[in-house]
C-alpha cells in the first residue's frame, strides 16, 4: 500500500523502446534483451538477461492484459535490475525454471501455454518472491499513466474543467 | 492574549488534531474568543496542493506511520501495516472524506434498548438522543452546506448515479436520491459548486467540498484566538499530582520535545491516535493511562460493517465521472431483524481510478479473473456497503511496545475481527448490491472486500456510567475534568450512517458546553 512499495518511478532513460507490439523477448547479446519483433529492447544490467526476460513474463502471466504491450511489462519490472535485489530475483526466477523444469518444460519460457506458466506460479503464490513481485506489479504496472487509456481511465480532470461539461452524465443506453 | 501563544501560557486550551472534530471544535471556541492552540501532526495542503492522481495523493495526504494489525478481518492480511485510510494534515481526513452527511436515526442513539442483548457485543445507549442532537444537526447542516437540507438542492446524478438510481428503482426501493452532501451544488459560503471533477478523495480543487482546511481552520486563525502547530506530534499529556491535566509535550516540526501548558485538552486524533495518547500518558498516577480508570480505553473499536459491489455491463458507465459518492440507497438503513441482523446499512455510489481499483477490487487476486475486470474497467459501476457494526470488547487498540514510530513511541495495534451480525448483515449487503445492478442488465458483478478503515469509532466511547466508558454526553472524560475527547472515537455506537456530520455537530456543542463552563469558572 505504501507507495514506496515496489519498483517506481522508474527511468525511461534505462529502457530503449522502439514501437509498441506484443512478442515474447529473447536475448540479443551481452546485457542486452529485446523483443522477438524488435518492439523493445531494454538494457539489463545486473540480471542475467535470460532472468530478466523470464521476469517480464512472469509480470505478464501473473496480470495479463492482451492489450498491453510488453514494454510496460518491462517497465513494471525494471527496478529489480538492482545489485540489491540481483540475489534474491536470480534465486527466484532459478526455482520457477526448476519448478517448470520438473514439469518437463524447457525451463518457465518453455512452457508455451499461459495454462501450464500459471500453474507453476500457482504452486509458488505463497513465496516471498512470488508475493513481492506481484505487490510490486499493482503500482508498478496500474499506475503507468500510459496503460490507462487501455482501460478508458481518463485520469487528471482538474485542468480540463472537471466533466460537468464533459459527460459527467452522458450515458444513453439505460 | 492573541496568537501565537506562548509554551508557558497556561490559559489556553490545546486541541490535538484539525479534524471535523479538532479543527471546527478549535474555530468554535475562537470565535467564542477562548485561546485555543491546537497540534497538528501533518502539514498544511490546500486545494492548490491537491492532485489528481491517487497515489500521488496518497503520498500527500495518507497517515501511513507505523501501525500494526490483528483479528481475522482481511485488511490486517492484506494491507497489515495500514488499518485505515486516513489523513495526516491541517484539516484531517475532512481533506480526504467523500462528503456525506447523514444524521443518525432517532433509535440509533439506543441501540442497546432497540436492539435488546446481541451476543458477544458490547452495545450500549448514549447518553444523548435524536431531539437533543437536533438543533446541533442542523447548525452543522448549515456550517457544511449539506444538499437536500434547509432548502438547499440536492447536486445532479453522474452516470454511476443513474445506473445506480436505475437499480434500485427496478428493485423496488424509494428512498433513493443524489444524497445529502456537504458539497455545494450552487454557490455556497464563498465556495464553488461542484464541477464533477472526481478525485473527491483526493481533495476537491475547487473547494466546492467542505474540508475544515479551507473554511474552519483560517476562519478559526482570522480571530487571532487560534494558531495552528503544524507538523507536531503528540507524545504524552501530562498531568499534576490532584490528576487534572496540565499541557502537552509534543515534538516540533523540527524534531524537538517541546511542551505547551494548557487550561484544558481536547484530543481528537482519530479511533487509533486518541487513545494511543491517553495509553502513551501513563503515569504512576494514573499506570494504565489517562482516564481509563473503566478500562475502556481502546476498547469497542468500530469501523462500520463495509464493502463493495462493483458490476460490469455491456456498455460503458464510465463511473469515475463526477462526484466520487454521487447518490444513496436508504431503503435498507432500517432495523428489521426479520432480514437476520440488527440495525442497517446504506448503499452510497462509489468509484475508484484505475490505480486503486488494481489495489482494491480484490487485494492479493491475480489472473485472468482478475484481470479480465480490470479490462472491463470502463464500463464498470460501483457502490460502497456501510452499516452498523456491533461494539466488542475485545476489538481494540493497544500499544505495540515492539514497533515503535519515528518518535520512538510505540505504535497502536488495531485488533479486528467481525461479529456474527456484521457478517450476516455484509452477506445480506452484497446481496442487494448485486442485484440492483443485475437490475439494469449487470454481466458480472464483485462482492469487494472492505478497504482500510475510513470510519474509525469507539475507542473512548461515551456513557451514563462512568464503568461503562471513558467520557460522558459532553466527550468529558469521567476521571479529568479538564480532559476531554473530541473526535469519532467518543461514538457510544456506530449507527449506519458516515460519521463526519456527528463529529462536527458534537463538537459544535462541545465547543458550546467548554465556553460556557469556563465562563462559570468550573474549568
Amino acid at each position: 500500500m505504501n507507495k514506496a512499495d515496489g519498483p517506481r518511478g522508474l527511468s525511461r532513460r534505462q529502457l530503449l523502446v522502439r514501437a509498441s507490439a506484443v512478442g515474447a523477448s529473447f536475448v540479443i547479446g551481452s546485457g542486452f534483451i529485446a523483443a522477438r519483433d524488435a518492439a523493445w529492447a531494454a538494457e539489463v544490467t545486473t540480471l542475467k538477461p535470460e532472468t530478466f526476460a523470464t521476469l517480464v513474463q512472469m509480470a505478464r502471466d501473473i496480470y495479463p492484459h492482451d492489450r498491453i504491450a510488453d514494454e510496460f511489462y518491462v517497465i513494471a519490472v525494471q527496478g529489480y535490475d538492482n545489485a540489491d535485489l540481483a540475489e534474491e530475483v536470480e534465486a527466484g526466477i532459478a526455482a520457477l525454471d526448476a519448478a517448470a523444469q520438473g514439469k518437463g518444460h524447457d525451463g518457465y519460457l518453455g512452457a508455451g501455454w499461459e495454462r501450464d506458466r500459471v500453474d507453476i506460479l500457482r504452486n509458488m503464490e505463497e513465496s516471498a518472491f512470488f508475493q513481492k513481485v506481484r505487490g510490486g506489479l499493482v503500482t508498478g504496472l496500474y499506475n503507468q499513466k500510459a496503460v490507462w487509456p487501455v482501460f478508458g481511465y481518463e485520469g487528471e480532470s482538474y485542468s480540463k474543467g472537471g466533466y460537468v461539461d464533459r459527460g459527467f452524465n452522458d450515458i444513453n443506453w439505460l | 492574549m492573541a496568537a501565537p501563544f506562548d509554551l508557558n501560557d497556561d490559559t489556553v486550551v490545546v486541541v490535538i488534531g484539525t479534524g471535523a472534530g479538532g479543527g471546527v471544535l478549535a474555530n468554535e471556541l475562537a470565535q467564542k474568543g477562548v485561546s485555543v492552540v491546537a497540534l497538528e501532526a501533518g502539514g498544511r495542503y490546500l486545494p492548490e496542493d491537491y492532485v489528481n492522481d491517487e497515489w500521488e495523493s496518497f503520498g500527500q495526504l495518507a497517515w501511513v506511520d507505523p501501525r500494526t494489525t490483528s483479528g481475522d478481518w482481511r485488511v490486517s492480511k492484506d494491507f497489515s501495516g495500514l488499518p485505515a485510510w486516513i489523513v495526516k494534515a491541517v484539516g484531517g481526513t475532512t481533506t480526504h472524506w467523500a462528503g456525506a452527511s447523514l444524521r443518525f436515526q432517532p433509535h440509533e442513539w439506543k441501540a442497546a434498548t432497540t436492539y435488546g442483548a446481541v451476543q458477544g457485543a458490547s452495545l450500549l445507549d448514549w447518553p444523548i438522543d435524536a431531539e437533543e442532537m437536533d438543533p446541533w444537526y442542523a447548525k452543522a447542516e448549515d456550517k457544511l452546506g449539506v444538499t437536500r437540507t434547509n432548502g438547499r438542492p440536492g447536486l445532479p446524478g453522474n452516470n454511476n448515479y443513474l445506473v445506480f438510481e436505475k437499480g434500485a428503482r427496478a428493485l423496488g426501493y424509494t428512498d433513493v436520491h443524489t444524497g445529502r452532501m456537504a458539497i455545494n451544488a450552487e454557490d455556497f459560503d464563498e465556495r464553488a459548486p461542484c464541477q464533477q471533477t472526481g478525485f473527491c478523495f483526493q481533495g476537491c480543487k475547487w473547494g466546492a467540498k467542505w474540508s475544515a482546511a479551507y473554511t474552519d481552520i483560517p476562519r478559526g486563525e482570522a480571530t487571532g484566538n487560534l494558531e495552528v502547530r503544524e507538523r507536531s506530534h503528540v507524545a504524552r499529556i501530562e498531568h499534576d499530582p490532584d490528576g487534572m491535566v496540565t499541557g502537552v509535550e509534543y515534538f516540533d516540526k523540527d524534531g524537538n520535545l517541546q511542551m505547551q501548558k494548557a487550561r484544558i485538552v481536547c484530543v481528537a486524533g482519530n479511533s487509533f491516535e486518541s487513545p494511543r495518547m491517553l495509553l502513551n500518558s501513563a503515569s504512576a498516577l494514573f499506570p494504565d493511562g489517562l482516564a481509563n480508570s473503566s478500562g475502556q480505553v481502546g476498547r469497542n473499536y468500530m469501523r462500520h460493517m463495509t464493502g463493495s459491489v462493483y458490476a460490469v455491463f455491456d456498455k460503458p458507465v464510465r463511473m469515475w465521472r463526477g462526484t466520487t459518492m454521487a447518490g444513496i440507497i436508504q431503503d435498507e438503513s432500517r432495523h428489521d431483524p426479520s432480514r437476520g441482523f440488527v440495525g442497517g446499512y446504506e448503499m452510497e455510489t462509489l468509484a475508484l481510478g484505475i490505480p486503486f481499483m488494481a489495489a482494491f477490487l480484490d487485494p492479493g487476486a491475480w489472473g485472468r479473473e482478475f484481470t479480465s475486470a480490470l479490462d472491463q474497467y470502463e464500463n464498470m459501476a460501483g457502490m460502497w456497503l456501510v452499516g452498523e457494526d456491533m461494539p466488542q470488547e475485545t476489538n481494540r487498540v493497544t500499544l505495540n511496545h515492539d514497533v515503535t514510530d519515528q518518535w520512538g513511541l510505540p505504535v497502536a495495534n488495531v485488533h479486528f475481527s467481525d461479529h456474527p451480525n456484521d457478517i450476516a448483515m455484509r452477506n445480506h449487503a452484497y446481496k442487494q448490491g448485486a442485484a440492483v445492478y443485475e437490475a439494469v442488465g449487470a454481466t458480472r458483478t464483485f462482492p469487494t472486500p472492505p478497504y482500510p478503515s475510513t470510519h474509525n469509532l469507539g475507542t473512548n466511547r461515551m456513557s451514563e456510567n462512568p464503568r461503562d466508558g471513558v467520557v460522558n454526553k459532553w466527550g468529558q472524560t469521567h476521571d479529568i475534568a479538564n480532559l476531554f475527547i473530541s473526535d469519532g472515537s467518543q461514538f457510544t455506537t456506530g449507527a449506519a450512517e458516515n460519521p463526519t456530520l456527528t463529529i462536527v455537530a458534537l463538537a459544535i456543542r462541545q465547543a458550546d458546553h467548554i465556553a460556557r463552563e469556563m465562563s462559570a469558572g468550573n474549568l
